[in-house]
Formats: C-alpha cells, sequence, structure tokens
C-alpha cells in the first residue's frame, strides 16, 4: 500500500469497530482531494462519511460537539495551512476541554487529520508544516507518520487515543511511499519515538518528510559523491548516526531522545518548518537543560529558512540531503 | 399527518414567492444551473426578509401589564407549572442580587447577571425537555436553575471550593457546566459553542435513544458577530442537525449597541439566509417565549434541522462586574426599561389574573430566596478549594505526559523551599483543601 491507501485502510477499520465513527471535512465523499477516503462514503453510507461546507472553523466546532457526546470524529481539514481558522477551535476550545470541565467532558474522540509539509510545488498555502504552533496547546496531541505502516497504527491510536489528537500526513508521501503494510487493525504507540538507526557517534531527530532526506544524507556521509567528497573529511565516512523518527510532537518522547543524545554527545534535529520558535527549538532546549555535560558540540537545527515557503525557491528552502550532510559535518568536527 | 403539517407550513411560506415567480413571468427563459431561481427582466434589488421591505414582526402574548393581547393564544400552561416558571424567574435576580454583592466586597472574582432576561432563560428552559442538550453563552446558569442543578453547585462553581465539579475551581465564576443535567460546560471565547452545538445535535440525531432530543444553543447578538455562528447555522442546515439556536438579543455587547453590531433586521433576518426557520419572539414576555421555544423544538426535531429563534430584550444590569455600564448608558434609560417592562412583574400580573398567586405568597417567596440563597453562599464559602495537585489534572486523559509530572515535582520542590516563607503562596496555600500538602507528598 502507498500512504493514502493505508489511511483509508485504517478509517475504515475505525469505522468498522465503532458505530460512532464519522468521517467529514471538504470534499471527503468522493473520495478526498488526496484519495484518502476513496469509496468510504459508498461503503459506510453519508451519514457516516460526508462533506461539509467549506469551513475549517465549522469543520473544527462540529467535531468538537459530536466528540463532546461521546462519539468519535474524524475531521479532515484539506491542507495543514488551512487549520488556522480552526486554531480558537482548537487551542481555546478543543485543547482545553476536559481541564476546564475538571474531567466532566472532553472531546477524546476527536482526531483532526491534515495533510503537511512541501511538495514540490505547493507555494505558500499548500506547503506548510504548522506542528509547531500546536506545541504549545498543552491538550491536545500532535502526531506526524513517515510511512504507509506508520501512518496506519498511529491514526488508528490516535483515532482510539483519549485525546483529541492533531494527525499531520506528509502529502508528498501519500503516493511516493509504498511498503507492505499489514491489513488487520494494529496500533503504534503515541509518544514514543522510533529508532531506525542504532548510532553512538551524534542524534539525528527529524519527522515526516525530512526523515527520507537525512537518509540520503547518512548515505552520502559514508560514501560522498565525487562532487561533494572534499566537504566530508574521510575520519566521519565511518561516523555512526542514530537515526531517530519522533513521529509524536505532543507530547514528545523525552526519554528516547535523551538517552540517545547523552550516548552520542551530538544532537541535529531537521524539520521542514522555519527555524523560529520552530519544534526543534523546544526540543533543543530541553536536551540542552537536561544533557548539558555530555553534549560535545551545540544543538543543531536544520529547517526551513525564516520565511513563507517560496514556489520556484523550494529547493533552496527546505532542509535537503546536502543540508543536513553540512549539518552533521561540523557537528562532528565541531 | 407529520408530514402533511409540514407541507401546509411551507405552501403558505412560499406564497410570496410564487408571487414573484408569476409577476417575472421567467418559465420560458428556464432556470440557473446551480438554482432554481425563476429568470426576471426587472432589475430588482431587496435587502429586507419580508415582502413589504418592513421589519420581522416579535410574537407577543402578553402586553406589559401581564394581559392577553389581541388574537394571542397563552400556550399550554397549568398553575404548577406557573409557579415554577415564575420562583425560577425571581431566584435568578436574586441569586445575581447576592453575588454581585459579595463580588462588590471581594469574596468572588467575578459575576455576570442576567438582569431583564428573566424571561428568555427560563421561558426556552421551561419550552425544552430536561435531556436536550444545552450549550451557554455565559447568562443562562437559569437553564440549571430550571433543572435542579441547585444553589450549592453555583455557589461551589463562583467560590471555587472543592465541591465545583464543573471545574473543580479552574474557571472563573459564572462558568457552569453539567452532564447530568445535560449542559455543557461555559467557556469564554464567544460563540465557539454554536458550531459545536450543531455537532452536539448531529451525535445525538444518531444516537439511537436520543433521536428525540436538540441541542439548544445560547449566544447573544454581540457574539453572532464570529464567524463561528455564520459556521454554526451553516452547518446544522446543512448537515441536517437538529440545533435550536436561541439569540439572546439585548441591545449590547459590553458597550456597544446593537446598531453598532449589524446594520440589517437584527439575528432573525439571517436565519431564512440559511434556510432555517426563524421567528423572532418579545424576550421580556416569558409566555411568548415559551410558546415561541416550543415550537421552534417541536420543528427542529421533525425537520431534523437547525432552527432560530431571536428573543428581543434589554440588558439591565452592567455587562459584568467589570464593567459600569452608565459610562455608556444613561441612568434613565435602564430605569425606564426596568420600570415599563419588566418581565417578571409582566408574569406575576397574568398569575395574579388568573387566580395562581398572591401579594402574601409573593412576600413568603422572596423572603425564602433570599435566606436559601444567602445560606448556600454562607455554607459554600466556607469550605476550602480543591486540592492543589488539581492544577496539573485533566490536561490529558490516560497516561500523564513527562512534561506535566516534572513541572509538578518543580512546583513540589519549590513549595518545600518557599511555602511557609513566601506570603502570596503561604496565604493562599491554607485555602487550599490539605493545604497543598497532596502536592509534596506525592514527591516524595
Amino acid at each position: 500500500m502507498n500512504t493514502y491507501q493505508s489511511i483509508r485502510d485504517a478509517l475504515s477499520h475505525a469505522l468498522v469497530r465503532d458505530d460512532t465513527a464519522v468521517i467529514f471535512g471538504e470534499d471527503v465523499a468522493f473520495g478526498g482531494v488526496f484519495r484518502c477516503t476513496m469509496g468510504l462514503a459508498e461503503e459506510f453510507g453519508r451519514e457516516r462519511v460526508f462533506n461539509t461546507p467549506l469551513s475549517e472553523q465549522g469543520i473544527v466546532g462540529f467535531g468538537i460537539g459530536i466528540a463532546a457526546m461521546g462519539h468519535t470524529s474524524i475531521a479532515e481539514i484539506q491542507f495543514a495551512d488551512y487549520i488556522y481558522p480552526a486554531f480558537d477551535q482548537i487551542v481555546n476550545e478543543a485543547a482545553k476541554f476536559r481541564y476546564r470541565s475538571g474531567g466532566q467532558y472532553h472531546v477524546g474522540g476527536l482526531t483532526i487529520r491534515t495533510p503537511t509539509m512541501s511538495v514540490g510545488h505547493g507555494g505558500l498555502y499548500h506547503s506548510q508544516s504548522p506542528e509547531g504552533f500546536f506545541m504549545g496547546a498543552a491538550g491536545v496531541k500532535v502526531v506526524i507518520p513517515r510511512s504507509p505502516i506508520q501512518a496506519k497504527g498511529l491514526l488508528l491510536a490516535s483515532i482510539r487515543d483519549p485525546n483529541p489528537v492533531i494527525f499531520m500526513e506528509p502529502k508528498i508521501l501519500y503516493r511516493s511511499a509504498v511498503e507492505q503494510v499489514p491489513i488487520d487493525d494494529f496500533e503504534l504507540p503515541i509518544g514514543r519515538a522510533d529508532v531506525l538507526i542504532a548510532g553512538s557517534d551524534l542524534t539525528l531527530l527529524t519527522w515526516g518528510t525530512p526523515l527520507y532526506h537525512c537518509e540520503t544524507a547518512l548515505h552520502m556521509l559514508a560514501s560522498p559523491p565525487p562532487q561533494v567528497s572534499r566537504h566530508v573529511p574521510e575520519s566521519l565516512r565511518g561516523a555512526k548516526v542514530e537515526l531517530i523518527d519522533l513521529r509524536t510532537i505532543l507530547p514528545w518522547d523525552v526519554e528516547t531522545v535523551v538517552e540517545s543524545v547523552n550516548r552520542t554527545g551530538r544532537l541535529v534535529i531537521v524539520h521542514e518548518a522555519g527555524l523560529t520558535a520552530g519544534a526543534g527549538a523546544e526540543i533543543a532546549a530541553t536536551v540542552q537543560k537536561k544533557c548539558f555535560l555530555k553534549l560535545d558540540a551545540p544543538v543543531k537545527r536544520i529547517t526551513g529558512w525564516d520565511t513563507p515557503v517560496p514556489l520556484q525557491y523550494e529547493k533552496f528552502y527546505i532542509p535537503d540531503a546536502i543540508r543536513i550532510l553540512d549539518g552533521i559535518v561540523e557537528t562532528l568536527i565541531y | 399527518m407529520l408530514r402533511q403539517g409540514l407541507a401546509a407550513v411551507k405552501s403558505r411560506a412560499c406564497l410570496p414567492c410564487r408571487r414573484w415567480l408569476a409577476s417575472a413571468a421567467s418559465e420560458k427563459h428556464g432556470h440557473l444551473p446551480s438554482s432554481q431561481s425563476p429568470i426576471t427582466s426587472k432589475l430588482k434589488f431587496f435587502k429586507s426578509v419580508t415582502e413589504d421591505g418592513g421589519q420581522i414582526p416579535t410574537y407577543r402574548v402578553l402586553d406589559g401589564v401581564g394581559k392577553v393581547i389581541d388574537g394571542a393564544e397563552v400556550p399550554e400552561i397549568d398553575q404548577a407549572f406557573a409557579r415554577k416558571i415564575y420562583e425560577n424567574m425571581v431566584l435568578l435576580p436574586t441569586l445575581d442580587t447576592l453575588l454581585y454583592n459579595v463580588q462588590r466586597q471581594g469574596k468572588i472574582s467575578f459575576y455576570m447577571t442576567a438582569y431583564g432576561e428573566e424571561a428568555t432563560i427560563i421561558g426556552s428552559a421551561a419550552a425544552l425537555a430536561n435531556d436536550d442538550e444545552v450549550l451557554g453563552q455565559y447568562r443562562e446558569a437559569g437553564v440549571l436553575l430550571w433543572r435542579g442543578f441547585g444553589l450549592d453547585n453555583i455557589m461551589a462553581q463562583c467560590v471555587g471550593n472543592e465541591e465545583d465539579t464543573s471545574g473543580k475551581g479552574r474557571q472563573m465564576p459564572v462558568h457552569f457546566g453539567s452532564p447530568k443535567h445535560h449542559f455543557l460546560t461555559i467557556s469564554s471565547p464567544l460563540a465557539t459553542q454554536i458550531p459545536q452545538a450543531a455537532g452536539v445535535a448531529y451525535a445525538i440525531s444518531r444516537s439511537p435513544r436520543r433521536g428525540k432530543n436538540c441541542a439548544a444553543v445560547y449566544f447573544g447578538e454581540g457574539a453572532a458577530s464570529e464567524g463561528d455562528f455564520h459556521a454554526g447555522m451553516l452547518f446544522a442546515s446543512t448537515i441536517p442537525s437538529p440545533t435550536l439556536f436561541i439569540a439572546r438579543n439585548n441591545g449590547f455587547a459590553i458597550s456597544t449597541p446593537a446598531n453598532e453590531q449589524y446594520h440589517g433586521d437584527g439575528i432573525a433576518a439571517r436565519g431564512p439566509g440559511y434556510g432555517v426557520w426563524t421567528v423572532r419572539v418579545d424576550g421580556n414576555d416569558v409566555l411568548a417565549v415559551l410558546g415561541a421555544v416550543r415550537e421552534a423544538r417541536k420543528r427542529c426535531i421533525e425537520e431534523g434541522r437547525g432552527v432560530l429563534v431571536e428573543a428581543m430584550t434589554y440588558r439591565v444590569g452592567h455587562h459584568s462586574t467589570s464593567d459600569d455600564s452608565f459610562a455608556y448608558r444613561s441612568r434613565s434609560e435602564v430605569e425606564d426599561k426596568k420600570r415599563i417592562d419588566n418581565p417578571i412583574t409582566r408574569f406575576r400580573l397574568f398569575m395574579e389574573s388568573r387566580g395562581w398567586w398572591s401579594s402574601d405568597e409573593e412576600e413568603v417567596l422572596r423572603a425564602r430566596l433570599k435566606k436559601d440563597v444567602l445560606e448556600a453562599f454562607k455554607r459554600a464559602e466556607g469550605l476550602p478549594r480543591n486540592e492543589l495537585k488539581e492544577l496539573f489534572t485533566d490536561v490529558y486523559g490516560g497516561e500523564e505526559p513527562w512534561n506535566i509530572k516534572e513541572q509538578r515535582e518543580e512546583l513540589a520542590g519549590l513549595l518545600k523551599k518557599y511555602g511557609d516563607s513566601w506570603e502570596p503562596w503561604k496565604n493562599e496555600l491554607a485555602r487550599f483543601k490539605r493545604k497543598g500538602q497532596d502536592i509534596l507528598q506525592k514527591t516524595d
């Protein structure tokens, strides 16, 4: 399955197992602009899979109402770039629903799915990575998968988590990432990072699309192509870099990250969102506090620039493999 | 039978459009692709939802002295029910006066009265089923009183003591909530509850045992300017959801008069734009509110879509205890309203005309309510706050995230260091149940 198929598969499991579950958003009934809800309306009926008017604050407010009655509401925001009209409903309402009611009400049944990150030609409003804006919204969880298996397991866990979850799907992976996905109903843990490659010299932490750039950068580090080999000292080519997929942005897995950095002494964080006050800032500050005596180099952040995501300049905007390679080298030789 | 009734209503409502259709002589020119709109060769603008360009009329049953006006039908009501309505209407200002005054004395941090809106709030509460889900703005405590929430719960929330189940002392006063009474917890951001109500209504309409209920959502005319009002009306009409919208048009949003809030014919004029059945009612006439909301609720559930009621009233009190309304309106204007158009007096005169109420009973009632309210406050005031650890609970359901655990422990460490010596903390700790020991012990 590719990622959109695995998401569709997860949604189908969620609807089968839970009669209260409904899916709604802009254009979801015909299958969604990214095909994630293909055939679900036909299979489960328009009462459970339906279009809404074009209003993001309405979609999230409506979803909160459904969830407040103990039902499962799976809302879609067509692009993460358009989640801001619902910011008030998410931050002031969904996140605070349980706390402010003394635990009497909650909207744990709410999951907001939304495509995120750059896609090659998305420009300002089809490329954004707004996860950092939600990192301070205590009460919601923010989850970002990297692949079809991850998307299915994490989405099912998000839908069933007793808290509202913003589930951000890297849209470039909808068709490009393909792997064997178990067809049964399974969940992957929220709040746990995943160590993809074990290492002892540097911790490379990322999530979503840049994970693939990180993998490329690691190959380049081990055997640099001739054009860049002069920038990669021989002595570093055998470096063992630990690659971690954070998976959950809020609450993030401090234990795994800190344990790793305490072993490696070096941390490079990669994300597509801009640098200033991005999720990397929070992680860097915490690691600096918890690993101060073990750090051999400053925490490096390789991110989008502090500009909007520009159309014709995207190749120079995103933290691609060469920037990551350079960051790893700089951190290793510090 | 039901269907016939609705068809009749619909065909009546369509008379004006049929006339338009005829005069436009459009049939031979066809229709637009996305609309059944008839084609006309006459260039005609319009800005009123009434055919003659006038304002939407206001439904009234009782005049200012409690007499049934010509042609009005008194909604079905017996003496016991009328007395319950009246007692709750009188309870509201009794409660408001005490809590307003204790706020002035600094005993609670904040308060908002419902002066002048007693008929709108109690009349609509009485028209709902007690298990209809209610989403309020903040001036609707009367709905909870009507449903038997009780004065102790009201006081507990306003004082923020250990009995506050609405929010464990976390929210400002008047932010009540109770699942048992089907009243979702109030929050301060305006209008956010409106699209939520459509979702609540959608969920309950899908619940096998709840198909006979609606979600009633209250909001002021100021809140109706928020985008969330638009979203809520749109969703409840487009995605069939039995949502009863009750707009309290009391003339002011804090200092902003309604004529600076909108240029159209109030809130009611917007209903038809969303394809929503709409009525405007005299919000100071409890029988009119009762009758209109009963009918609105019936229609809402039968059709399974949104229905809008705009209740015209007047905010007699200040916006809140943080507001002095005489800075933007005259004292005499308010006094006139209180004297000429008092919803409680109007209903009392009606009750008396039926022989359902007397001045002796009035005296007894007022004395009893005053006593009940004072006793409930005294009791609430004497109780400690929740345990301090509740500062950190309920942020998430399930496993507590590491950061919250760490921060609770950080506060415990600071309390150990400074809890006895730093006056602002020392004084506050004394007001909590177990004086903060719960947090300290958890770390040990």
